[in-house]
């Protein structure tokens, strides 16, 4: 049973009341928080409001809604109306939304808890959550090291049971990886499945909205929930299917591809944990078939240049004038502006806003922009001609388990290599389910990923979910938060 | 050694469409600075555009009204650069795969200015100085704009004014533009070079930004020429720059050289989705486009035998030229009609806004109902006349005026003895008429037009005095 099901359950048959298990919550948070930093921002009037209602609706005798009276959190790139949404970064501060995000607006409709809104790298660029102007978040595994990025807040808290699941965004692998480093499942929906209105854009061809969750179902539940065709985002299509409907459907026969550029340059830990999984799969009546993808070493290039270009672009409207951050003493517009976005973007930002400015400028564009959007056709055709053959690949999300704090600060290219695995599905817009498939010998967790066709997201979580059904020793609790 | 101008236009107009390009505030002009706006057109973080279809509507038929070919499939893209009325700091246009592609707008001498593209794209807001300070107001932020870019094809200033004049009248004929320079709905960006009579080669070209006014566009073109023609005459050459014009001085100065020219960094908008129009639908907005004034003051001449000069007049507006269409309805001779337009009516509609508007109490079909009247006989021209008169000042229909006894036919022997009595009364008049001075009649016809109370054919008063005298 997942722990939203669990919940929904124990408020209905009164075990619990909605407000004392928010509190719960709440309480937690300030146990943990301090040493974690998880969250950067706890909203106990709104969480506790929230869950009034949902005592008055259960008093009612009326029946809840999928996500109601669920605890959870929102990374701090999603626009929440009236709650300060800085995407950790100083440029931002004192900025409130006066629109919610379209996640948002269906979360709340269905009265979900809102406990805070969660840590990450600032504007949602990096691996580590350590370029948050708030400082990085912990991994509730070992406090020494880092819950991964860009969404490293919300995995620390679902991992660390301070919320019990929260949204995401994945531009490279930010919900993935640190799912991945914390232990716990992170679907990166298909682009265009889940809205993107109100997410602060960082490169807006690759980004995605997703949920981080503890088990599979609560992932497939949660993503059934936001997985709505919005008219605000043209690019905005739904989902085909409920999910949920599938989980539990037979794997016998699945065919399931594994790349054997994607098993190069790995730990050995992580290899090995994910041949592994690879077999339990085989036991399960699934076919595993390996397959050549060359495409592969384009991506990381690519999605670098591509991402940067994007990003150069929509950073461009922080300069002080209407919102957030803006330098104390200038002289004239000009001025104000360039002070503005050097005190109030971080090295990590800057360095792409610097990079994108460059790929696109005039004579360089040719060389580099349209060149990666080139080979973004080449990957995304390679992407289709390998799923004519296999039903879902499966593939390691990290070459690695979650570094030390303070790594990946140190070496940003060799940072950058660590997202081998993840930004070729971003690059191509698919699905992918990253899940806990095992721990290394210090103990720190090995996240594997199962990618799907576009939309594919009931067969991903349908393979993901049986897994987790054959291998439940492999997600574990923390000593954290609140234990149900 | 003679010197020819060459001049190519960007010209940017705002469309009138209800809403914003990528939102839903209202697109109209003034309002309280700020009121209408919303998260999307200032900006706000995580806003993402939605395109309004009306837009590429209006840009189609701009396309198909000059000419251009549509494309089927176009798209967005960004053009960034920093100013603080541009709120997200990139203005979403179209470069790389424009709406409408060449054509051209014929001018009356026959030339035809190619033009190499149209793009819709969004406007920016206005920045507003006061007492050293400056505030910014988003209204205009997000309002739909096309560009309409023309090749390098205007050889004078009066070519480059009735190319404007002509994109004028095109856009508002069909609707959807009011094009009013002065409010900044139409606006110019004028390129020009000159070379040597003769010359192939294109010469070094300046950019005068944002021209907001016919006559600042002939004079800053005039001045501009002369500047480079005195420029290259005198050893020097052009430089490759942006300017502006300054009215007070009528003179043109450096806004920025080709070395600070902006770098746009131009790429696809990943927030919008390709734009796609079917023949059908193109085919569609064709059938819904009015007939365009060119092709109409051709046929007022072939058709109806209206004057040129006239018809031009006729057909400048669309008001007019759809007033006049159902003022002739059933007519034999539609002259009778543009007759009344440009000489009863335009007396009453002094400026060309007036004229524009042509907002007047008369209906067509009044103006339908007189003009039957003087067709069938039933009244003379005179009466007609100021008939209008009386009913452009009241707005109420003829029969206010013309009694059944006006309309009433003259007895032909009432004539006669009038025209007898006429000859007798004016001897002298008679006497030079005979002494071959032809306007002399005109004494005696008057007396027949007066004493019948304008009632009588002046045609067949001529004739009968003549026969008389004669």
């Amino acid at each position: 049973m997942g722990y939203i099901e669990k919940i929904q359950s124990m408020l209905t048959h009164g075990e619990i009341t909605c407000v004392e298990l928010t509190k719960k919550y709440l309480n937690a948070i300030e146990t943990a928080n301090s040493q974690l930093n998880a969250y950067v921002k706890i909203t106990p009037e709104t969480a506790l409001d929230t869950a009034k209602k949902v005592d008055e609706k259960i008093a009612r005798g009326e029946s809840l809604l999928p996500l109601e009276g669920v605890p959870m959190t929102l990374k701090d790139n999603i626009s929440t109306c009236g709650i300060e949404t800085t995407c950790c970064s100083k440029i931002l501060s004192g900025y409130t939304p006066i629109y919610d995000a379209k996640v948002w607006e269906i979360l709340k409709a269905q009265n979900a808890v809102l406990l805070g809104k969660t840590n990450m790298d600032e504007f949602a660029m990096g691996s580590s959550s350590e370029t948050s102007c708030f400082g990085g978040a912990a991994n509730p595994f070992n406090t020494d090291h880092v819950s991964g990025g860009s969404s490293g807040g919300v995995a620390s808290a679902v991992s660390a049971d301070i919320a019990v699941f929260g949204l995401g965004s994945d531009t490279g692998g930010s919900i993935r990886q640190p799912a991945s480093f914390c232990g716990i499942v992170g679907l990166k929906p298909t682009y265009g499945a889940v809205s993107r209105y109100g997410l602060i854009a960082y490169a807006s061809s690759l980004d995605q909205i997703g949920p981080i969750t503890k088990t599979v179902e609560d992932a497939s539940v949660v993503y059934d929930a936001i997985s709505i065709k919005d008219g605000n985002d043209s690019t905005s299509v739904g989902s085909k299917e409920k999910t949920f409907d599938t989980l539990d459907s037979d794997i016998k026969g699945l065919k399931i591809g594994i790349a054997r550029e994607y098993l190069e340059g790995i730990r050995d830990d992580v290899k090995e944990a994910v041949l592994k999984a690879a077999k339990k799969y085989e036991e399960m009546g699934a076919e595993i078939v390996y397959f050549d993808f060359p495409a592969l070493k384009y991506a990381l290039p690519v999605y670098y240049i591509l991402a940067c270009a994007e990003a150069s672009s929509n950073l461009g409207r922080y300069d002080g004038i209407r919102f957030g951050y803006k330098t104390e003493h200038y002289n004239g517009t000009h001025d104000m502006i360039c002070k503005t976005r050097s005190e109030g973007f971080g090295e990590e930002v800057k360095r792409r806003i610097l990079l994108g400015t460059y790929v696109l400028s005039a004579g360089y564009y040719d060389a580099y922009y349209k060149k990666a959007q080139n080979l973004r056709g080449t990957i995304i055709k390679a992407f289709d001609d390998v799923f004519k053959d296999v039903d879902v690949i499966l593939a390691p999300t990290v070459p690695m388990t979650a570094f030390k704090k303070g790594q990946a600060t140190s070496d940003p290219v060799e940072t950058y290599l660590t997202d081998i695995c993840t930004v070729p599905i971003n690059i191509a817009g698919l699905p992918s389910v990253s899940l806990p498939c095992g721990f290394n010998s210090k103990g720190m967790p090995i996240g594997m990923q199962i990618i799907g066709g576009k939309f594919n997201e009931a067969k991903i979580l349908n393979a993901a979910y049986k897994y987790e059904q054959a291998c439940p020793e492999n997600f574990k609790d923390t000593k954290w938060g609140v234990k149900l | 050694m003679k010197y020819e101008l060459v001049a190519g236009f960007e010209t940017h107009i705002e469309l009138g469409t209800d809403t914003k390009i990528f939102c839903s505030c209202s697109t109209e002009f003034g309002g309280e600075p700020n009121s209408h706006c919303c998260p999307v057109c200032i900006g706000l973080p995580g806003t993402l555009p939605k395109l309004n279809k009306k837009v590429v509507e209006y840009g189609i038929m701009a396309g198909l009204a000059t000419n251009c070919e549509i494309a089927n499939v176009s798209k967005m893209d960004r053009k960034n650069y920093c100013y603080p009325d541009l709120p997200k700091a990139y203005q979403i246009s179209q470069l790389y795969m424009p709406l409408c592609n060449r054509g051209y707008v014929e001018l009356s001498n026959g030339r035809k200015i190619r033009i190499h593209h149209i793009h819709i794209e969004e406007d920016a807001g206005k920045l507003i100085h006061n007492h050293g300070d400056t505030y910014v107001d988003y209204n205009r932020g997000g309002v739909p704009l096309i560009e309409i870019v023309s090749e390098p094809d205007i050889r004078s200033v009066e070519e480059a004014r009735e190319y404007v004049e002509k994109l004028q009248q095109i856009m508002r004929y069909i609707g959807i533009s009011d094009c009013r320079m002065q409010e900044g709905s139409m606006r110019c960006d004028v390129n020009i070079s000159v070379r040597p009579e003769g010359s192939q080669e294109l010469g070094t070209r300046t950019e005068i930004k944002n021209m907001n006014s016919i006559t600042f566009i002939t004079k800053a073109m005039e001045y501009e020429y002369e500047r480079q023609v005195d420029l290259i005459e005198n050893g020097g050459q052009v430089v490759q720059e942006t300017l502006r014009y300054d009215d007070a001085t009528n003179t043109t100065s450096s806004m920025r050289s080709k070395e600070d020219a902006h770098d746009y960094r131009y790429f696809r908008d990943p927030d919008l989705v390709t734009i796609c129009v079917t023949d059908e639908e193109i085919q569609e907005i064709k059938n819904k486009l009015p007939e365009l004034p060119q092709k109409k003051c051709r046929r007022y001449i072939e058709e109806f035998g209206v004057p040129e000069n006239d018809a031009f007049l006729l057909t400048k507006y669309r008001n007019i030229s759809e007033y006049f269409d159902k003022a002739i309805e059933g007519l034999k001779k539609p002259r009778t009609v543009s007759n009344f337009i440009i000489g009863q009516i335009f007396r009453i509609l002094q400026t060309e806004e007036d004229k524009e508007a042509f907002d007047i109490k008369v209906t067509p079909g009044q103006l339908n109902e007189l003009c039957k009247l003087l067709e069938a006989g039933k009244i003379q021209n005179n009466l007609a006349k100021s008939t209008l008169d009386k009913m452009l000042e009241s707005g109420k229909p003829y029969s206010e005026y013309i009694s059944e006894e006006d309309m009433a036919g003259l007895d032909e022997g009432f004539v006669d003895e009038l025209c007898r009595q006429a000859i007798e009364a004016n001897p002298k008049a008679v006497e030079q008429f005979k002494a071959g001075k032809e306007k002399a009649i005109m004494a005696v016809m008057g007396y027949v037009m007066k004493n019948s109370k304008g009632k009588a054919n002046a045609q067949d008063v001529l004739a009968k005095i003549k026969a008389m005298i004669g």
